[in-house]
Formats: C-alpha cells, sequence, structure tokens
C-alpha cells in the first residue's frame, strides 16, 4: 500500500553544506501488516517518517500510496488521504485543550469516543479533558494523547514515532495491546511503529533496521533480534574520541 | 425605548445579552440611557454635574449578583464621553458586565470615551468582563479610548477581563490600580488587531499594603499591518507580591512594541514578568496540517485557541 523507491533526502547544516539524512531508500509497506522500525539514534527514523508525511521533502526519488504518486502532496492533503504520524516529540499549544484537539483529529466522533480513546490510553477523561495541551502536561501524558489522537483518526496507515518514549512501564503493556488490537491482522489497516522497545518488537510482522540512512536489515523480530544482538556493530562516531566500535553481547 | 435588532447584535457581541436580563442593567445608545433598571441589592443612578454618566453601587453582602451595563454606538460618527463609577459593598460578591459596541456605517469616526473608577470594597469580590467590538463600513473608524481607576481595598479580589477582538481601529486603553493590605488583583486582556488598527494598552498597579497581590495576564494577537503597544508596570510599595506576562503572536506586517516594568519599593516585595513576541510555531502549523486541517485552518485553531 505504501512504497518508497530510492528516497533520498537532505537538511541544511546552515554553513550552506547539505547533510544527506535518507541514502536511497527502498522499502514497500503490505496493506493488512504491521511494521517496526528501529535502528541506532540519529540513524534516520523519524526523517523517513516525516517525508512519508511531507513534512520533510525528499530530494530524490518516489513516495506512492495506493499506486499514486503523492510526492508533491501537502501534510493536509496527505492527512486526507490517510496517512497519520504521531510525533516523537508533540508541540504543545497554549489555549488549547485536549478534547479540542481529539477534536481536530476526530471532528465527527463524539464525546463519549473522546472518553473511550482516553481511558484505552490509560488516562481519566474527567481529569484531562478540559487540560490545556500546553507546557503543564508531563511527558508520557503527552504522548499518550498524540496516541490517542492517531488511533481516533484510524487511517489506513499510521506512524508511531517512539510511542514507548516517556510512558511509564504500567502502562507500556496497555499500548502495546493498543497496538495489537487496532493494526495486527487487521486486513484494512497498516502501521509503522518506530520504537527502540524490546517488547514491541515481536509484536511485530516485520523489523527493519534503518541505519545511518540506509536499510540496515530487514527481517522476521526474531531474524532481527538476532542480527542485532549477533552481528550489528553500532558504530558511535565521537569526533573528540574517533571511532569507537561497541559489540552488542 | 425600543431595542432593535441591530442593537441586539451589538448587545449580544459586546455582552453575550439575548434579551434584557434579569436584575440590574443599564443601557447607553448613543449617550442616553435607554434601558434603567435597579434589583434590590445593586442600585443605578445618575452622575450629575459636568460629569454626565451613570453610578452602579453594590450593596455590601449583595450575594452572586449581576449588572449589565453595556454601551452601543449606532449612529453613524457619535461621540460619546461618560464617567462611570462602580462601588462594590463590603463583603460583597458580584459581577460586572460592561462593555462597547460601536456600529458605523459612515465615513465619520463613532469615537466612545469611558471613565470608569471601580471601588472594591473591604473583601468584598468583584468579576469585571468588558468586552470591545466594532463594524461597519470599511471607512469607517470605530475609536475606544477607557481609562479605568481600580481601588481594591483591605482583603478584596478583583478580577478584570478585557477583550477586544473585532473592529475597533483605534483603541488607547489606560487602567490605574491600587491594590491594598491582602487585596488581590488580576487584569486579563485579550486583544486582536488587523488591517491598519492601532491599540495601546497602558496598565499601572501600585500594590500598596502588605500582602497585596497583582497579575497581569496579556495575550495578543497582531495581523496585517495592525501596531499593538502594551505596556504593564507593577510599584511594589510594600511586601507583596506582582507578575507580569505577556504573550503575543505576530503576523504579516504587524508590528508588537511589548513593555514590561517592575518597580520595587520594598525588599520583600517579589516583583517578576514574562513576555514573549514570535510568530506561530511551524511545528504547530505542521501538527495540525498533520490532523488534515488547511494551514489557514491550523492557523485559525491556533489563534482561538490563544485568544480563548
Ligand atoms: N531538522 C533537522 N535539522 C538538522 N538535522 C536534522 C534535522 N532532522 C534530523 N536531523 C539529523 O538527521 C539525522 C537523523 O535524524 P532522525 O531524527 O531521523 O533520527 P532517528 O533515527 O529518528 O533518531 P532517534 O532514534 O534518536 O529518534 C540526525 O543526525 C539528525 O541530527
Ligand atoms: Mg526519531
Amino acid at each position: 500500500m505504501l512504497k518508497l523507491e530510492n528516497i533520498w533526502m537532505q537538511i541544511s547544516n546552515g554553513n550552506g553544506e547539505n547533510k544527506e539524512i535518507l541514502k536511497g531508500i527502498n522499502l514497500e509497506f503490505e496493506q493488512g501488516k504491521l511494521y517496526a522500525i528501529t535502528g541506532p539514534n540519529g540513524g534516520g527514523k523519524t526523517s523517513l517518517a516525516k517525508v512519508i508525511m511531507g513534512i520533510y521533502q525528499h530530494s530524490q526519488g518516489s513516495i506512492y500510496l495506493h499506486g499514486e504518486e503523492i510526492g508533491d502532496l501537502s501534510v493536509t492533503e496527505r492527512a486526507r488521504k490517510g496517512i497519520a504520524y504521531a510525533f516523537q516529540q508533540p508541540p504543545r499549544f497554549k489555549g488549547l485543550t485536549i478534547k479540542d484537539m481529539l477534536n481536530i483529529a476526530a471532528p465527527q466522533a463524539e464525546s463519549m469516543q473522546y472518553r473511550k480513546y482516553l481511558r484505552d490510553v490509560g488516562l481519566c477523561p474527567e481529569d484531562y479533558l478540559d487540560r490545556d495541551l500546553g507546557p503543564g502536561l508531563s511527558g508520557g501524558e503527552i504522548k499518550r494523547i498524540e496516541m490517542a489522537q492517531l488511533l481516533m483518526r484510524d487511517t489506513a496507515l499510521a506512524i508511531f514515532d517512539e510511542p514507548e518514549a516517556g510512558v511509564d512501564l504500567w502502562t507500556i503493556q496497555k499500548l502495546i495491546g493498543l497496538i495489537v488490537t487496532s493494526y495486527r491482522n487487521n486486513p484494512a489497516k497498516t502501521a509503522i511503529v518506530i520504537t527502540h522497545n524490546e517488547k514491541i518488537l515481536p509484536i511485530c510482522d516485520e523489523v527493519i533496521v534503518l541505519e545511518e540512512g540506509t536499510v540496515a536489515g530487514r527481517g522476521t523480530p526474531s531474524d532481527i533480534w538476532h542480527l542485532i544482538k549477533d552481528d550489528i556493530e553500532c558504530k558511535v562516531r565521537n569526533k573528540c574520541q574517533g571511532e569507537v566500535t561497541y559489540e552488542i553481547k | 425605548m425600543k431595542l432593535n435588532n441591530l442593537d441586539m447584535d451589538l448587545l449580544n457581541s459586546v455582552a453575550g445579552m439575548h434579551g434584557i436580563p434579569k436584575g440590574a442593567v443599564n443601557i447607553r445608545r448613543d449617550g442616553e440611557a435607554v434601558i434603567r433598571q435597579s434589583s434590590s441589592n445593586i442600585i443605578l443612578s445618575s452622575l450629575t454635574g459636568n460629569k454626565p454618566g451613570l453610578k452602579v453601587e453594590i450593596k455590601p453582602g449583595t450575594r452572586n449578583e449581576t449588572v449589565h451595563v453595556p454601551v452601543i454606538l449606532t449612529q453613524p460618527g457619535f461621540q460619546d464621553k461618560v464617567y462611570n463609577t462602580f462601588i462594590v459593598g463590603e463583603d460583597a460578591d458580584a459581577t460586572i458586565i460592561a462593555g462597547c459596541g460601536i456600529h458605523n456605517n459612515s465615513h465619520a469616526s463613532s469615537r466612545h470615551d469611558g471613565i470608569h473608577e471601580i471601588i472594591i470594597r473591604r473583601g468584598a469580590r468583584l468579576k469585571y468582563i468588558e468586552k470591545h467590538y466594532g463594524e461597519g463600513g470599511e471607512k469607517a473608524q470605530n475609536i475606544l479610548n477607557p481609562t479605568t481607576i481600580i481601588t481594591v481595598e483591605k482583603g478584596a479580589v478583583a478580577e478584570l477581563e478585557m477583550v477586544q477582538i473585532k473592529g475597533v481601529d483605534d483603541t488607547i486603553r489606560s487602567t490605574k490600580a491600587y491594590v491594598h493590605e491582602k487585596g488581590n488583583l488580576k487584569i486579563v486582556e485579550r486583544l486582536l488587531t488587523q488591517g491598519e488598527q492601532r491599540a495601546e494598552s497602558d496598565i499601572e498597579i501600585y500594590i500598596e499594603g502588605d500582602g497585596g497581590a497583582a497579575q497581569v495576564l496579556s495575550r495578543s494577537v497582531a495581523q496585517e499591518n495592525s501596531y499593538q503597544l502594551f505596556r504593564a508596570a507593577l510599584i511594589g510599595k510594600t511586601a507583596c507580591l506582582g507578575h507580569v506576562e505577556c504573550d503575543a503572536i505576530i503576523m504579516d506586517n504587524a508590528r508588537i512594541k511589548s513593555i514590561p516594568e517592575l518597580m520595587a519599593e520594598d525588599a520583600e516585595a517579589v516583583l517578576t514578568h514574562e513576555a514573549a513576541i514570535g510568530k506561530i510555531a511551524g511545528e504547530q502549523l505542521i501538527k495540525l496540517m498533520s490532523l488534515g486541517l488547511t494551514e489557514k485552518e491550523a492557523v485559525d485553531a491556533i489563534l482561538e485557541g490563544f485568544l480563548k
């Protein structure tokens, strides 16, 4: 349902030089499947998600949704075509309440549904619906609200960017359960979960490893898990100390 | 005196009135009181002499009563000046809904200068809401210059909400307040300017009694070629608490000048301020667009929330 063909993306570093962030990504995502994307920090996972959503522009390559090239469409148009992205770091708003935001995400929904989805992500609606989506919310709270918006939008393609980040141990299991019930073996939907969480990898049909802007591996969770454990050397470049190589045991 | 549909629309815009409310009401239209009714606890009367206006007396101990005192200008080019005095009696708890609406279809300027004195007696609580609104032809000039002098007596609490969202071309708002021992004053301003509009607000609060507190919260949006000047000065003369917060969104070719000012005259005075001017954050727009809003819808949603 989603096909990325030779996607390149660069970002200017401010000194007039461009840094290649994505280097020729080729990936195909099938309808009805649940995918994980993992890999070292800075590998390009969020950038890839933003390219799919239209937030970042790719410099080369094509993006097809259901066979239609969507590379020139705006963020709004892609959203309306059924792509949804839950931000790694959702922005905060002064004056917009959680209810306002859920209403923007799913204008046709009724207030009963707002309550249900908030409860699903472990937030008591009475305490949260009228709260500002501003600086007063904790990091984990805002991530859960971000997730609720995506679930409410119920789009054909949903991309979650580290849904586990900042979420407490008590709630992570609940969020994983939600992803499983909404997307696993759901023939109408495709989900991509960007994650560093080893409990999320096994619920996915396929795991993709992104490293330094390229696809470094792709396979079933258990294949990839072995690859990660045994084979992949994470290269950590530290300009002061030269190149250091760690082996993951 | 009958009110027509236009009058009622203006009254709805500035004072949320859908009819003539029960209780104390004074409606001033084009310089005359067209409706005046007192209640048993809130007495309305005319100020006489060379300073024409309205006197509102809220009896001591009054509980949860509201008085509506809107002003509307409907005659093109009408110039109105009025002196109003509000006295909230000891231990009373009341709401005053003021506001000024102008409908001007001419090329001339309509202008209302309101000079308000508000005294909140010992232990009383007041909520005061004032909305400004203008409408009419493109060439019309709607001018509003309110001056407000507030005295918050010992242990009294006052919250003033001043809102100007649409259609006022030129406004100079001057507010002076004196907060006495353990008194508490909060001023909330919401302002949107567009086109060639100019808005100035100058607030000066003297905290004169021990344990007094004052807070000024301003949120404004300046669009197109409009200009805003915001100055809020807190003068802490005793052991007191004061805070000014002004947060502005700037767009297009607008200009905003924001001047928070603190003056402490006592080592126990704690005064703080925060001021920020900036455009709408790009990531906020992108976030809302990723939920399916167009850029324009996203801007509107952000501004509506910000000014709510
Ligand atoms: N807006 C930006 N400006 C400058 N550099 C950027 C920008 N966005 C991404 N980058 C750079 O691109 C690279 C990839 O970043 P990206 O956020 O895609 O990584 P990631 O795989 O999501 O990492 P993490 O696991 O830490 O979330 C990083 O080196 C990052 O610094
Ligand atoms: Mg990331």
